[in-house]
């Protein structure tokens, strides 16, 4: 059984790899940047005075994490489509990516709130902070940086699992490559262009999360005890 | 400390009258009274579990109290209307673990609360920030973060950070519990200095020697109550054998 591989008339088709790389990448980042932030928002309203506002995101985060991605993205799909929205596939894609990466983010965000010691709370109340101040200055950004190795392995998790939204034919990457290798009959090599691609944007993301954990934490910068 | 035209003392800073409190069935205060009057160094002494702790924090209404009274700096402390964060820029507290920001520079630490609480301009919060710090003796260390200072010098910075909101009464929980004994004497003297300019302070202790140097008045709780109060000079001569036992066993 020999194996030849020629990838000439797969890599002849780069533009489009690159174009389904562009539209990953930028799905990731909607879903990074609004799905962290309801994510943050989120963790915090689990952790509110309001019973209701705390059950409201209980049954959230438990939807999201106990049903499949890709039937979350067929609901919002064909949910949206029966009451007469219209949208495009790659807006439905970004839309529940978000809601997926928003529930995993308030778990993990929720865990590093829950251990911040009451006593940073306390010290930060008898300095006559509002309770809106203590978490901007005293409880987010240390909560942050406790979690923060799962929290960006979980936004690398979900630019991966983005491949899943080439069901409703968002163009991105995995999409691309399931044209490309229908169309050029070499499927093996298309999906190993594909698979390389997808560990060069996992680095790539991966690096800038780096990046901005020193932007984020300077003191382990100035300690020398980047995360 | 009487006012010479009246003969009265000067209105307390804090007041506590038949204050009451429980933790589910654990009665922790029952009928806590005693006053502070301004300048002066209460030291609040007696075993663990004595309620000592308990009474320091429902003045800055860590604890709310099921019955009695608080007076702090004209707050009602108990009405359940309290201005709760006027209350706390009247009142400075620091712990027995310092908790300082372990994210923000010592610097940073200090300038936190009198810039967002009190709408302080940064430039000016930095320069009270060496102001205060200088004042404990860490005027080198406003770029340190918490983690590169010993447990004495957290605990000073601590201070500092409490006084920088210039609170008209400070109250210390424990302050050196936490420290190593050769630590523990570079805070005491700070406290020792504060109380010299004049500082309104109640303190829970276990340093006897310290109570005894710095108080104008002790108060013994055992078991919830107020069990025996007066001068520092009491702990010489013990009247009740309970006192008398615990500063036996403290010495």
């Amino acid at each position: 059984m020999a194996l030849t591989l020629d990838f000439s008339a797969v890599l002849e088709r780069w533009p489009s790899f690159l174009d389904g790389a562009l539209l990953t990448l930028e799905l990731a980042g909607i879903a990074t940047v609004v799905g962290g932030a309801l994510g943050g928002v989120a963790a915090i309203g689990r952790r509110s005075r309001h019973a209701a506002l705390r059950r409201l995101c209980e049954v959230y985060v438990e939807a999201i994490r106990n049903t499949p991605l890709l039937v979350q993205i067929f609901l919002v799909y064909f949910g949206l489509a029966s009451l007469g929205f219209k949208f495009s596939a790659v807006t439905v894609a970004a839309l529940a990516l978000t809601i997926n990466v928003g529930a995993y983010t308030t778990e993990i965000v929720r865990a590093g709130l829950d251990a911040i010691p009451r006593g940073q709370i306390e010290a930060a109340e008898g300095l006559a902070l509002s309770r809106a101040q203590i978490y901007r200055h005293v409880v987010l950004l240390p909560a942050i940086e406790r979690v923060y190795p799962a929290l960006t392995s979980q936004f690398v998790l979900l630019m991966l699992a983005s491949s899943v939204t080439s069901q409703i034919s968002a163009e991105e990457l995995t999409a691309v490559a399931n044209y490309i290798q229908s169309d050029t009959y070499r499927a093996f090599e298309t999906y190993i262009v594909v698979a390389l691609v997808y560990v060069a944007l996992s680095f790539l993301m991966r690096a800038g999360f780096w990046t901005l954990g020193l932007v984020l934490f300077p003191r382990r910068r100035r300690l020398g005890t980047p995360l | 400390m009487l006012n010479q035209a009246t003969g009265t003392p000067p209105d307390p800073v804090v007041t506590l009258r038949d204050v009451h409190k429980s933790f589910g069935p654990l009665k922790v205060l029952e009928g806590v009274s005693f006053e502070v009057p301004r300048g002066t160094v209460t030291a609040i002494i007696g075993r663990s579990g004595s309620g000592k702790s308990t009474a320091l924090r429902c003045i800055d209404r860590f604890e709310t109290i099921d019955r009695g009274e608080i007076r702090v700096c004209g707050h009602r402390v108990d009405a359940p209307g309290l201005d709760l964060r006027r209350l706390r820029q009247d009142v400075g507290i620091v712990f027995q673990s310092y908790n300082l920001f372990p994210h923000l520079t010592i610097e940073q630490n200090i300038t936190l609360a009198p810039t967002a609480v009190k709408g302080m301009p940064r430039a000016e919060a930095r320069a009270l920030a060496a102001e205060v710090l200088a004042q404990v003796g860490l005027g080198d260390k406003l770029q340190a973060y918490p983690e590169q200072l010993s447990g004495g010098q957290q605990q000073r910075a601590a201070i500092a950070r409490s006084l920088a909101m210039r609170p008209k009464v400070m109250l210390f929980d424990e302050v050196t519990s936490a420290l190593d004994p050769e630590l523990t004497g570079e805070v005491l003297k700070v406290i020792e200095v504060l109380a010299a300019s004049g500082m309104t302070m109640v303190m829970v202790t276990h340093e006897m020697g310290f109570a005894r140097g710095i108080a104008d008045e002790v108060v013994f709780m055992h078991r919830g109550r107020v069990h025996e109060r007066g001068p520092a000079a009491m702990l010489e001569a013990p009247t009740t054998p309970e006192l008398r036992q615990f500063v036996g066993s403290g010495l």
